[in-house]
């Protein structure tokens, strides 16, 4: 089944096209790009700018340093290993905890040391990277679930994507792994999308594979109930990315750290349309609105409260759910 | 919109410019549009016989010079110690044979080749010729001639008609007695020659080839060339048929003699002929011209370098398949230009034995490139581990195919290893994290797009028209660029958003 091409205009949905030519190459500055594909130069700067992110424990340059990674990470709880380069959550390794020669991912399985020298040399080798550069290995702490954000999650730690353009919040999504997607928070293999209310933080449309859902597949968690916790505070870290890095069009991931509070895990300036399909609605109308705006506010804080108030209308939000909703699966449809 | 005006201009342009040159490459060269335009070459040749004295011998032949409904396309001169040279003389071409000293039978050959083209016309003189005025005829013939030039004239109003009247009087010469008079000592041709100059109107006696297949031992037709506002224009006189007839080459237009011969005897000229069908792009290829605009042909590189541009100049085309699927469909493919490679490679493969040549070195590729995880091997070493395995794979898989006796099997080479094996490793890594699914996406995706791209370069006329008129590409760059400012949705979409549709 296939929809009019009027359909998706008339919903304002944003088009892979649309999305390259008119908000990525007119809002993206080629030499700014740097600065988000490589994490290691994001997260420099994110401590610079006092925007706080997961610990950096450890950097790999070359292959001679692999060595010495058991020896760093002995005390480490748990850690994640990511290309510096990578993209779209490709190379990266989570370790949850270590017991003798033993590393632990979420799920569960051991992987061994050489298991992650392997890992480790390939990333260095660019594997991962884009364009095939070699790259630097980073590792960082482990985020902390937030017991309040544990449960929403079957495995794994839910993030935030929050599109932000021209330093406006204009767009958030919440991202929840589920038996299905084996842990990984990627919609297309089987994580849900729950759209977030911009100015509350709470959920408005939910799916998974593209279908919309009102219930967690695996834990039955009832999704639209969900409420974001330090939601103001979320959406100002998301936006002061644009001083940051000065990209107008970007995607930043955050995550909620037990200890920590909101925390930036990476930027994208490439950010995909799927969260238009979990918010079950078009960015164009946001994107529009924003781009007409004569000046944009210096500050962040000045910016999210617009953007709090002006997408709260109902002119930029979802349809209602159908009253009777059919019953949640987990099968994949289509 | 204003901003994007200067874009559409110049692509608007670049498509004016690519049609413009083509058309005039196309007019102006004669170079087919179409693939398989066949063009009919007459290879002539005139044999000169002739009894030498011992003496010094200077043979000389009337040629062909522009004559109607034909082109020259080439000329040689066969004949073992003579000296050959073309001259112009008083407006006609000669060929010269000559040498010190030549003894007893001696025989000369002169080959052209014509390409038959009926716009060709031959350049007018330059002044118009004037009538011989009064023949020399004896005085009943002049009376006679006489009698028939007043005859004709009644029914006629023009150089033309007078000369179809005359024809008509002349072919009737059981009924007239004056025309039966004038022909018992001459060839019709050169009493209606005659005729005409004496009632004022220039013409003159040109001798022409009836072209016919595979014949051996012809001679030349007398005709007339009457000359009219419109030029010199061929009379058959034995039908009164104007205008040169088809297959009718003229030798010889204008007076001398069509062969003299200085220091032999009893010389004769015959002529044999053949005719081939020749690919028109053959013909253009052959014919160096060396006008400023056919300098830009590629037919002026050497052999080697013209298949590779063949080859090379398919590639824009491939790329805007590649642009297309990937813009406008959204088709997902595994490396942004692999299927123009794989394409390419197919070009050379042929599509079957090079889709099964392809797949299998993959999936080898990919089982050994299992194995070789468990090696631990650093990257760049497994992947020069993967070049070397799939060299093997390739080589392995040409003897097989020797030896079964399918030839193809030998020209899986032509697939850029190094490519492959990188396809090898993405795909493995790919099927670690992202499941087997998705390689197939990507690996069927690339494929597609590969046959699809092999399909369009291979397609006689895209592979004609890349090659005979380069210039077109400008076209294809018009069209990349247009498809490069596209931001409507993509057809893809269409289909991934369509849950939107429905709750």
């Amino acid at each position: 089944m296939w929809v009019k091409p009027s359909f998706l205009r008339h919903h304002g949905l944003l088009g892979m096209n649309r999305r390259n030519v008119q908000y990525i190459n007119a809002y993206n500055s080629r030499d700014l790009y740097p600065l988000v594909d490589d994490k290691l130069k994001t997260k420099l700067l994110a401590v610079e700018y006092d925007i706080a992110t997961p610990t950096l424990r450890q950097v790999v340059r070359a292959q001679h340093e692999i060595s010495h990674f058991r020896d760093r990470v002995k005390d480490l709880p748990g850690f994640a290993i990511k290309p510096s380069k990578g993209s779209g959550g490709k190379g990266i390794t989570v370790i949850e905890r270590q017991d003798g020669d033993s590393f632990f991912k979420p799920s569960g399985s051991a992987v061994s040391i050489d298991h992650l020298s392997r890992h480790l040399s390939n990333i260095l080798s660019g594997l991962y990277s884009l364009g095939g550069k070699t790259d630097v290995a980073i590792i960082e702490d482990l985020i902390v679930n937030d017991p309040d954000f544990a449960k929403l999650s079957h495995q794994g730690v839910p993030d935030i994507r929050i599109i932000v353009f021209r330093g406006y919040p204009v767009m958030a999504m919440l991202r929840l792994a589920t038996q299905a997607s084996d842990g990984k928070a990627n919609l297309h293999q089987g994580a849900i999308g729950v759209g977030l209310d911009l100015s509350t933080g709470q959920g408005l449309h939910a799916v998974q594979y593209s279908k919309r859902v009102r219930n967690h597949p695996d834990t039955g968690l009832a999704l639209l109930e969900i409420q974001i916790p330090d939601w103001f505070e979320m959406l100002r870290l998301a936006a002061r990315c644009y001083d940051m890095t000065g990209l107008g069009y970007i995607g930043a991931d955050l995550v909620v750290d037990k200890h920590r509070g909101p925390l930036l895990l990476e930027l994208n300036a490439r950010p995909g349309l799927a969260i238009q399909v979990a918010n079950g609605v078009g960015l164009r109308p946001r994107l529009e609105h924003i781009e007409k705006l004569p000046r944009v506010k210096e500050r962040a804080v000045d910016r999210v409260k617009y953007a709090m108030d002006v997408f709260s209308d109902p002119h930029y939000l979802p349809r209602p759910l159908a009253p009777v909703a059919g019953p949640t699966s987990t099968k994949r449809v289509g | 919109m204003n901003k994007q005006l200067p874009f559409y201009l110049a692509v608007a342009l670049l498509v004016i410019a690519g049609l413009a040159i083509a058309t005039l490459r196309h007019n102006e060269l004669n170079v087919p549009l179409t693939p398989g335009v066949e063009q009919t070459v007459w290879q002539v040749e005139a044999k000169i016989e002739f009894q030498a004295y011992g003496d010094p011998v200077t043979a000389s032949l009337a040629l062909p010079d522009q004559p109607p409904g034909f082109r020259v396309m080439s000329e040689q001169s066969a004949s073992p110690g003579y000296g050959f040279s073309t001259i112009q003389k008083g407006g006609i071409r000669r060929g010269e044979w000559s040498i010190r000293r030549a003894n007893g039978r001696q025989t000369l050959y002169y080959k052209v080749q014509l390409i038959t083209d009926p716009s060709a016309t031959p350049a007018p003189p330059e002044q118009p010729p004037v009538a011989t005025g009064n023949s020399y005829w004896s005085e009943p013939e002049a009376t006679a001639a006489e009698g028939l030039i007043n005859q004709a004239r009644e029914t006629s109003s023009s150089p033309e008609s007078l000369a179809r009247e005359l024809i008509k009087l002349l072919n009737n010469s059981e009924s007239n007695q004056n025309a039966a008079l004038l022909l018992a000592q001459q060839s019709t041709a050169e009493v209606l020659v005659r005729l005409l100059n004496q009632a004022g109107v220039p013409a003159r006696i040109s001798m022409g080839l009836q072209l016919e297949d595979a014949r051996r031992n012809q001679g030349l037709l007398a005709v007339a060339d009457v000359y009219t506002k419109d030029g010199w224009i061929t009379f058959d006189p034995r039908t009164g048929d104007q205008d040169t007839p088809e297959n009718l080459l003229l030798w010889q237009r204008g007076g001398s003699s069509l062969l003299d011969v200085l220091g032999g005897r009893r010389s004769t000229v015959s002529f044999s002929m053949l005719q081939q069908t020749v690919p028109a792009q053959d013909l253009v290829q052959s014919q160096s011209y060396e006008s400023g605009f056919s300098r830009f042909s590629l037919y002026h590189l050497p052999l080697e370098e013209q298949g590779m541009f063949k080859i090379l100049l398919l590639l824009p085309v491939g790329a805007l398949v590649v642009v297309f699927m990937r813009i406008i469909v959204g088709f997902r493919t595994s490396g942004t230009f692999m299927p123009i490679l794989i394409a390419v490679a197919f070009l050379q493969t042929s599509l079957v034995p090079g889709l099964i040549s392809f797949l299998s070195i993959v999936a080898v590729g990919l089982l050994l490139r299992g194995y070789l995880s468990r090696l631990n091997l650093l990257l760049v070493a497994r992947i020069a581990t993967l070049i070397i395995l799939v060299i093997f794979i390739t080589s392995f898989m040409a003897l097989l195919g020797y030896e079964l006796g399918i030839s193809s099997g030998m020209t899986v080479t032509f697939f850029p290893m190094v490519i492959i094996a990188w396809t090898i490793e993405r795909m493995s890594i790919l099927w670690e994290e992202e499941g087997a699914q998705e390689v197939l996406i990507q690996g069927f995706g690339s494929l597609f797009v590969a046959v699809l791209a092999f399909s369009a370069m291979q397609w006689r006329y895209i592979s004609h028209l890349s090659f005979n008129f380069p210039e077109l590409h400008l076209i294809i760059l018009a069209m990349v660029l247009l498809m490069g400012q596209y931001k409507g949705y993509r057809l893809s979409e269409l289909r991934r958003f369509r849950f939107l549709a429905k709750d």
